[in-house]
């Protein structure tokens, strides 16, 4: 049965609490904004890149505990990291919360593994996917709206 | 933070004072409250989005399909007849719950968002000419917003918004204000559903047909809860859902003034609209059955008649007192909770608990909440424009119903300190 503290784990309520690099950057190469119009969360990912790596990643916005630590923990995961490196994390944590069969199991998640127990809570899965959208769009089509539904 | 009023303050008709409800026995009327969820019992909080149905509501379906299940208002054969009768005797129900003077002035719709559309198109419409207004208040329902908003798109017409304190009351100055020579329509609520807010409307209608401006009541939040007199109230049109009063999903009611429905063209062809048809020219049915085209929702209608009578049989003061019981606990205990913020907070409140926690999202309370069982509404509730104005992106809602006991409101606010040991 799905547990409490496989979701709130200390991290994510750590991150949900203190989100890191959570700034807005309206100069940044790549601006995307998500929204999930059930529930009201929206994240604005911001994208600065230095040739084919990630120089600067930050967002803004309000949302759960689960959509604020996930956009907190991507923008960790992918400052510095190559497009394709970038590419594989998204599909890799996408797998990681829906069917927990990894595509690219050599790139490693590191601390995003702490949002696994998001899984067991089908309805709270696009909180913390909605972020990594609203990067993807961001790095690869500019700035334009994402929405989950 | 404002709490309850006694009921018979806050309503339109003046209510004796009544016995009241035996909970436990209204309970066992309700067969999905004995389930479990995660182990734990169904705490069901969240009425306002859907009410539960009594064992009456499930068994009239059941019947109707086992024994009396036909087309109706088409066949001769007996089927068909009995369908037919039973469809049309919820009419004559429907009629009497809410103080209609005429059975054609009862419209089955699929509920209170197609009675707003059908308004919009074939009232509003057809009636609207570039600077006109259609008057609005700041806490209604994207359902009673976006029709409003299509139908301005395509005529030119303008919508005005009546401001909201707030405590989430509706500015009477200002509403009185906005109403000028262009405003061709108002469409306002009776109840809000994301802040529990009764509006007072009879001096609203008042203030309307003063200036000869016609008024549509969304009535989903209010029909369940108060004793609803359409004719006491002279309103022009009221909409409501049967999916919020015990009923069916998919069943609703636009009421109408006779004059009104008679005068408005149909909004959609086909079967059960018509008198005459042929290709040169098609002539019209009356009302109700202008505005009921095709098959309906045959078990909707049936199954409403029913949850109508539930209703009636308990009594709406005694319904309505004994929520309001229940919306005074949840207040009082509310305040023992350290960061809540009740958004709604009207001295004249349907039984809605709308709230936000500084240490936690909308979401993550929900959340928590459903692992101990208890079911609440966590987001926009559909009312956006209400989340803007109070600046908050999201509340948490906990709606009580006569079937709720002070018991579950304990559930919800242990619930509640739980949420507050996680993100505390």
């Amino acid at each position: 049965m799905a547990d409490l503290d496989d979701l709130y784990r200390e991290m994510i309520l750590d991150h949900s609490r203190n989100p890191r690099n959570f700034r807005s950057n309206e100069a940044a190469a790549g601006i995307a904004h998500g929204n999930n119009p059930l529930c009201g969360d929206r994240v604005s990912v911001f994208v600065d890149l230095d040739g084919d790596s990630i120089r600067d990643i930050s967002f803004q916005g309000s949302g759960c505990a689960i959509c604020t630590a996930s956009a907190s923990l991507m923008t960790q995961a992918l400052k510095g990291a190559t497009r394709r490196r970038a590419q594989f994390l998204f599909e890799n944590v996408h797998h990681m919360l829906t069917d927990g069969k990894l595509p690219h199991p050599e790139v490693e998640l590191g601390k995003l593994h702490v949002l696994e127990g998001v899984r067991e809570f089908p309805i709270r899965v696009k909180c913390a996917t909605l972020p990594w959208h609203t990067f993807h769009s961001a790095l690869t089509r500019g700035s334009e709206i994402v929405s989950t539904e | 933070m404002s709490s309850a009023v006694p009921l018979d303050a806050l309503r339109d008709t003046h209510a004796p004072r009544v016995e009241p409800l035996d909970v436990e026995r209204v309970r066992q009327d309700f067969p999905i409250l004995q389930r479990k969820i995660r182990g734990k019992p169904l705490v069901y909080l969240d009425n306002a989005a859907s009410s539960q149905r009594p064992r009456v509501v499930i068994e009239a379906i059941r019947k109707l399909y086992e024994q009396d299940y036909a087309n109706i208002h088409r066949g001769v054969h007996t089927l068909s007849q009995v369908a037919t009768e039973a469809y049309e005797n919820s009419r004559d129900k429907v009629r009497q719950f809410i103080g209609a003077a005429d059975r054609r002035e009862i419209v089955f719709t699929r509920g209170t968002t197609e009675s707003i559309n059908l308004v919009a198109n074939s009232f509003a419409r057809p009636r609207l000419q570039p600077g006109d207004e259609i008057l609005i208040t700041a806490m209604e329902h994207h359902a009673n917003i976006v029709p409003w908003q299509l139908v301005c798109e395509q005529t030119g017409a303008r919508l005005r918004v009546a401001p909201i304190s707030d405590e989430g009351i509706l500015r009477m100055e200002e509403f009185a204000r906005l109403l000028t020579p262009r405003t061709r329509l108002v469409a306002a609520v009776h109840v809000s559903n994301a802040l529990g807010t009764i509006n007072p409307i009879r001096r609203m209608i008042e203030l309307a047909h003063a200036g000869g401006i016609p008024i549509l009541i969304d009535g989903a939040q209010a029909a369940p809860h108060l004793r609803v007199n359409v004719q006491q109230l002279d309103c022009d049109f009221y909409a409501f859902s049967g999916h919020k009063m015990c009923g069916p999903t998919g069943i609703g009611v636009l009421y109408g003034k006779l004059a009104h429905l008679e005068a408005m063209p149909p909004w959609q062809g086909g079967g059960d609209m018509i008198n005459v048809v042929t290709f040169e020219k098609t002539t019209y049915n009356d009302p109700p059955q202008r505005f009921e085209a095709g098959t309906p929702n045959i078990e909707g209608g049936i199954a409403l008649a029913p949850a109508i009578d539930y209703l009636l049989g308990l009594g709406m003061d005694r319904i309505a007192a004994w929520e309001n019981e229940l919306l005074a606990y949840a207040t009082q205990c509310a305040a023992d909770i350290p960061g809540l913020r009740i958004i709604g907070t009207a001295p004249c409140k349907a039984s809605v608990l709308s709230f936000v926690l500084d240490c936690a999202h909308p979401h993550d309370i929900g959340t928590i909440l459903d692992q101990e069982g208890i079911a609440i509404r966590t987001g926009h509730h559909c009312a956006q424009p209400v989340m803007q104005r109070f600046n908050v992106p999201a509340t948490a809602r906990a709606s009580f119903s006569f079937y709720n006991t002070r018991e579950e409101v304990d559930a919800l606010f242990r619930g509640l300190r739980k949420v507050l040991e996680v993100f505390g």
